[in-house]
């Protein structure tokens, strides 16, 4: 049974907030509910599913938030894989109704990561409960030093250069000029990158990205229903998901999810590198970005150096990536993924304005959650307008 | 402040029935890694289980404590107590001569010094009581 084009993305609505010290995070998430909700031109009251994380400290806050919201649905789902879970949401979402499991499904997301002053990427790896944790948590990890570790072997193996790192960092910061939600939006060059301090090497500051608060939320229905909604579908047409980690010892780091993810996206999808006219790539740092083009077959391994640069990213380029900034300069409150569906949807319906993607007809989402250099998820998605 | 210095507040594992045999090799400042008697796969970190096949007839097999650098990064922030006190820090893939890739820091070099595919040793520190850690410096 193929997926493809059974369900359809209804609904999007991104919460403008970047810095929300006056509200909780349910408040942040009902919030952007009421918004994809007009936006579909649908009410709290036709939702019968949900899907969000597992929030809080049993995991198991999506019942919570079903109590704070008083809904009962008919379908639950807080698959929690890092911040690529709500991609992975969406695709569960759309077969969940394929299925006849519910007929309206919400995917929402909210955090106060910035108001709460949370170090994201800083803080050393917390947790450490699980097997896999006893031998890391001794030596330091972080966030950023689990990418980093990545970046430094691929500057080994192919001569990625910080230079090429920094482009993806330069063009994401272009786009966010063109986002008035965007959390920085005065331009940079790739000189800034290079000279703002080293974080976990070879990885500068303006390599990783921003903290923020915000939320986000999208509407989920058959494509048959969405057709007679408010606004023009965003068919769901392929999905992919899967995990990496250390491979009881024999991993290659540089083999990350998306290159089985990805595949498995195209393939449901039956379209090819060539149909996509938008990649969301989820760029918790810059080397995200390059690794994850590579892994999903945009460029071969080791040239992603040489395919970010020249301006192929930027949003007139020859593969329009991370149109809204992304989380290097728009919004990164912990968990971004369902902001790349966001807008891989308003791109598909022609309404972001300056950052408008001319003929954007078939995007492509990536989100990654964890840490590329430890263990991580990779969830894919291709989305159409027709 | 010398008191201060002796208290270690970098995190601990956790040592339980499935991994004490490797934490105790350690303490006796031996390095480990295991083998399934069934199918021949190698596995780090220690489990109960191949993965490969779900035996537990398992074999320890000794490791010469040498391989080199897969990769690394220097860490210039990291807020978590224990490790804010000593950055900057090497934290490192390193690849055994066994043929397995294991987290670990680099120490007794300077941070610009590393680099991928240099060869490094075992080093053992005594941490605790209980734990003692394997770290790697240049080899000598
Ligand atoms: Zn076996």
């Amino acid at each position: 049974m193929s997926l493809s084009r059974k369900a359809a993305v209804a609904g999007a609505y991104e919460h403008p907030t970047r810095f929300a010290p006056d509200k909780s995070m349910f408040q942040i998430m009902a919030e952007s509910i009421r918004g994809a909700l007009a936006d579909a031109g649908l009410t709290i009251k036709d939702v019968d599913g949900l899907c969000t994380t597992g929030i809080g400290m049993s995991g198991m806050g999506i019942v919570g938030f079903c109590d704070y919201m008083n809904l009962t649905p008919n379908f639950v789902d807080s698959t929690s894989i890092g911040g690529s879970s709500f991609v992975a949401h969406t695709a569960h979402a759309a077969a969940a109704i394929a299925a006849g499991l519910c007929s309206v499904c919400v995917v929402v997301y909210g955090s106060t990561a910035a108001s709460s002053r949370f170090a994201i990427g800083t803080g050393g790896a917390g947790g450490g409960g699980d097997p896999c944790d006893q031998y890391e948590i001794p030596f330091g990890p972080t966030t950023v030093g689990s990418y980093a570790m990545v970046a430094q072997r691929h500057m080994h193996e192919y001569g990625t250069t910080s230079e090429q790192l920094a482009e993806i960092a330069v063009t994401m910061r272009l786009h966010a000029s063109m986002n008035p939600v965007a959390k920085y939006r005065e331009p940079i060059t790739v000189g800034d990158v290079l000279a703002s301090r080293i974080i976990s090497s070879p990885l500068h500051l303006l390599d990783c990205c921003i903290i923020s608060d915000g939320g986000g939320a999208l509407v989920i229905t058959s494509a048959e229903r969405a057709r007679d909604l408010r606004k023009k579908p965003v068919y769901v047409l392929g999905t992919g998901e899967t995990v990496r980690h250390v491979a009881d010892g024999h991993r290659d780091f540089l083999e990350i999810a998306p290159a089985q993810s990805g595949r498995l996206a195209f393939e449901r999808a039956g379209v090819t590198h060539k149909d996509i006219d938008l990649a969301m790539i989820y760029d918790s740092f810059t080397i995200t970005v390059l690794a994850t083009l590579e892994n999903l077959g945009f460029c071969k391994r080791g040239e992603g150096g040489a395919f970010v640069q020249g301006g192929r990213l930027r949003f007139d380029g020859e593969l329009p990536c991370n149109t809204d900034g992304g989380g290097l300069s728009s919004n990164h409150p912990g968990m971004r993924g369902i902001f790349l569906v966001i807008e891989a949807a308003r791109q598909l319906r022609g309404e972001c304005g300056p950052r408008q993607v001319r003929d954007c007809n078939v995007a492509l989402v990536h989100g990654t959650g964890g840490t590329l250099g430890t263990r991580h998820s990779g969830a894919t998605l291709i989305l159409s307008n027709q | 402040m010398a008191e201060q210095q002796k208290k270690y507040s970098k995190p601990l594992p956790h040592i339980d029935e499935e991994n004490r045999p490797w934490w105790e090799a350690l303490q006796r400042h031996e390095l480990y890694i295991q083998k399934c008697r069934e199918c021949g796969a190698t596995r780090y970190y220690p489990r109960a289980l191949c993965t490969q096949c779900l035996s537990e007839r398992t074999e320890w097999v000794r490791c010469a404590g040498r391989g080199k650098v897969y990769t690394f990064t220097v860490t210039y922030q990291n807020q978590a107590p224990g490790f804010r006190e000593s950055l900057p820090y090497v934290m490192a893939y390193v690849e055994l001569d066994e043929g397995i890739k294991m987290l670990t820091n680099l120490v007794d070099c300077r941070p610009e010094d590393v680099k991928i595919g240099m060869p490094v040793e075992v080093v053992y520190e005594d941490v605790t009581p209980e734990v003692t850690l394997a770290k790697f410096r240049p080899a000598r």
